[in-house]
């Protein structure tokens, strides 16, 4: 994990007594509510329908037990005593006081975690694959680079005020888990021929009003002129892009706009002139960084326990939960194991306090003191024994955190709609709740395997409905909340935008029609290997629409 | 006479902004700065004064056209019609890493306290602030980080090359 340096903690320090400043500026009254909206943006506070929430970055996705415990003091002694991943990897509180923020920016900063440019019109925060560093099909591990994004975005001064927005995301495996074509940049490491190690570049991707598959720019730059060619495409963003409408200002429509090829000119004509700076990153640049994250020590373990296959046999809730929530590790014996924060107790993503330490002890015990979060909005531990798994199932299940459904059915995305936020304009937790209900059957869910429901309650689409394969946005009809419902997209490497399929059903419609949805899935499927998606990509929008409007 | 910081200093302001539509004699002895397209109409005449000269920029204006002429500017003024526009950023960089301007850049506008600081990262060297603006608090906030990661116009190496 990478620990900080004497500069990175001074950096924080500083961030906090200036947003200190801010605050007290605020409280005066020697700054406008617009001028601090967009100092506090710039840290993570917004001001949303009941109160401030807190946004708080988890760089990559990587939290220490220590970091997590954190966490959950936060939740106990400044919010209501829980907090809320989301799907950016981000940690929520949604209740804390606007002049106890610096106080709670302390406690974060002495664990080196902090707020900054988890909002505001910055390079965000960036997201990554969960399973860095762990997953089987790693081509390069995507942290160090992430890290590198890290230190040249933070306090950007030329890309500090954009047109909008900028999210960036880096995944290193085969297998996409970082959502990165959904994402303004979207960097996969990936090797040519020659072994080298390089980037796939993904410009102008992204959901909201106008969802957009990002554009590959790049298929093989040098990991070298990462940084060079990310502040050649910032450089051309903040002078074209659109700032006359704020719907449009996205770089997905100055790339739509501008034309693909003529964009990918512009960025390289100006690459042209920085690609030898000193931006560009030499072998002991990369090579420094990426002695934060080398491999912890692993034990040299068979990849066989005969304990754990007994328990396998003899209790089929472990065996369920084995079956769903565990992926494989790259080091034989060891296991990757999903914590679902999808229980029918809590909104999708929702952690109290008390789970909190709880995983952070766990996390200690059996994971090498190292948590994940996950762009589904769960979390991770990755690297426990085999022979531990019953034990750490055991803890988990006290804790609600072992629903095994992890990428199935109820395993929901769900923004927090208008209960909280207040762009929004339709409830989504109910719906995420009725679904859950509704589907709580472990067999029926596991017979449908693979597949991805999102909830969002507006139209700009945190709950990522567009790329479900399943997706329900919920938007508000002359005074009544109603259901749209998108079928056919994805998050992973074959990224696609789901369709709307018909007309909008209401909130007691919707949990029947996603219901009809799945039947026409389960009737039409070759045989039970063929998932949702493919069989939707097999037999196209038909069936469903005939089942569902008859 | 607005506030005015120069060098990270409260300053007296000696330029003139011009409109460029007077005529020739018009235009009175002293430092003067006109307006980008009356500096592009009227270049030949305004070469030929001995006072020091000055061109304000819209942010959308591409600075390459001045290329030329850089050497005999003592003054370029970029602007920030809001505070969340950022496009004088970009310029202002342009202007000192990529065309070597020595003069003074100033930020004229929205210049805010909080945003100092990524001005002067940017080569920045003056600023016309907003009259509401605090003074002490403004020179103040030029120091308020003293870590930098990445490479400006201030400094050319990112942290981890320095």
């Amino acid at each position: 994990m990478y620990q900080y340096s004497q500069a990175d903690h001074q950096l924080l320090l500083e961030r906090v007594t200036q947003f200190r400043d801010q605050v007290e500026r605020r409280l005066k009254g020697d700054l406008s509510e617009e001028e601090f909206k967009n100092q506090r943006l710039r840290n993570g506070l917004y001001l949303q329908l009941h109160a401030y929430m807190l946004r708080v970055a988890v760089p990559y996705g990587l939290l220490s037990s220590e970091q997590m415990r954190t966490l959950a003091h936060i939740a106990r002694r400044y919010d209501r005593g829980y907090g809320h991943f989301s799907t950016r990897q981000n940690i929520q509180y949604n209740w804390p006081k606007l002049e106890e923020v610096p106080e709670i920016l302390d406690a974060l900063a002495a664990v080196e975690m902090h707020a900054i440019q988890t909002s505001g019109n910055c390079i965000r925060n960036t997201t990554s694959d969960p399973l860095a560093g762990v997953a089987r099909d790693e081509i390069a591990d995507p942290r160090p680079y992430c890290e590198l994004i890290r230190q040249w975005s933070t306090f950007h001064p030329e890309f500090n005020f954009l047109p909008r927005k900028f999210k960036i995301a880096v995944s290193g495996a085969i297998h996409d888990r970082a959502a990165v074509a959904v994402h303004d940049i979207g960097l996969r490491l990936v090797k040519n021929d020659a072994g080298e190690l390089g980037l796939e570049v993904y410009v102008g991707g992204g959901l909201g009003r106008t969802p957009m598959i990002g554009k590959l720019v790049r298929d093989f730059l040098p990991v070298h002129d990462m940084l060079t060619y990310m502040e050649a495409i910032l450089r051309v963003y903040n002078q074209l892009g659109r700032r006359d409408n704020l719907y449009k200002a996205r770089i997905k429509i100055l790339v739509h706009e501008t034309g693909e090829e003529k964009f990918r000119e512009l960025v390289e004509a100006e690459w042209e002139n920085i690609k030898a700076s000193k931006l560009r990153l030499r072998d002991e640049d990369i090579d420094a960084i990426r002695a934060h994250f080398k491999d912890p020590e692993y034990e040299d373990l068979a990849d066989f326990d005969e304990t754990f296959d007994q328990h396998l046999l003899t209790d089929t809730d472990f065996a369920k939960w084995v079956d769903n929530n565990l992926e494989l590790h790259k080091k034989s014996g060891y296991r990757v194991v999903y914590l679902s924060l999808k229980s029918p107790d809590q909104p999708p993503g929702d952690v109290t306090a008390d789970q909190m330490d709880s995983i952070a002890d766990l996390a200690d015990r059996y994971s090498l003191g190292q948590i994940r979060s996950t762009h589904r909005q769960n979390l991770v531990l990755s690297d426990v024994k085999l022979t531990d798994l019953y034990e750490l199932w055991q803890e988990l299940k006290n804790l609600g955190l072992a629903t095994p459904n992890y990428n199935h059915l109820t395993d929901i995305i769900a923004c927090p709609g208008m209960d909280y936020c207040s762009l929004a304009t339709a409830r989504s937790l109910p719906i995420a709740q009725a679904l859950t209900d509704r589907f709580e059957n472990y067999d029926y869910v596991n017979d449908l395997g693979d597949i991805s429901l999102n909830i969002s309650g507006c139209i700009n689409a945190c709950g990522h409905h567009h790329v479900a394969n399943i997706g329900i946005l919920g938007v508000n009809k002359k005074g009544i909340e109603v259901y749209q419902l998108t079928l056919g997209g994805s998050a992973r490497e074959d990224a696609a935008i789901g369709k709307i399929i018909g007309p909008a059903f209401t909130a007691d419609e919707i949990v029947g029609a996603v219901g009809t949805v799945l039947d026409v899935y389960l009737q039409n499927r070759e045989d039970e290997e063929e998932d949702f998606l493919t069989t939707y990509r097999r037999i196209g929008q038909a069936p469903f629409k005939e089942q569902l409007y008859g | 006479m607005g506030k005015y910081i120069k060098d990270r200093k409260p300053a007296e302001d000696s330029w003139l902004p011009y409109t460029g539509l007077e005529g020739e004699g018009d235009l009175p002895e002293g430092d003067i700065y006109v307006p980008f397209d009356a500096w592009l109409d009227r270049r030949e005449d305004l070469l030929k004064r001995n006072s020091r000269l000055g061109v304000i920029l819209e942010n959308t204006d591409d600075i390459y056209a001045l290329e030329p002429d850089l050497e005999r500017l003592d003054l370029i003024v970029l602007q920030f019609p809001k505070m969340t526009d950022g496009r004088a950023f970009t310029q202002a960089r342009l202007l000192r890493e990529r065309l070597g301007f020595k003069g003074e850049i100033r930020a004229a506008g929205d210049v805010l306290q909080d945003q100092v600081f990524y001005m002067q990262r940017c080569g920045f060297s003056s600023f016309e602030l907003r009259d509401d603006q605090d003074v002490p608090s403004v020179l103040k906030a030029f120091d308020e980080m003293s870590v930098t990661y990445q490479g400006a116009a201030d400094t050319d190496a990112p942290i981890w090359r320095r």
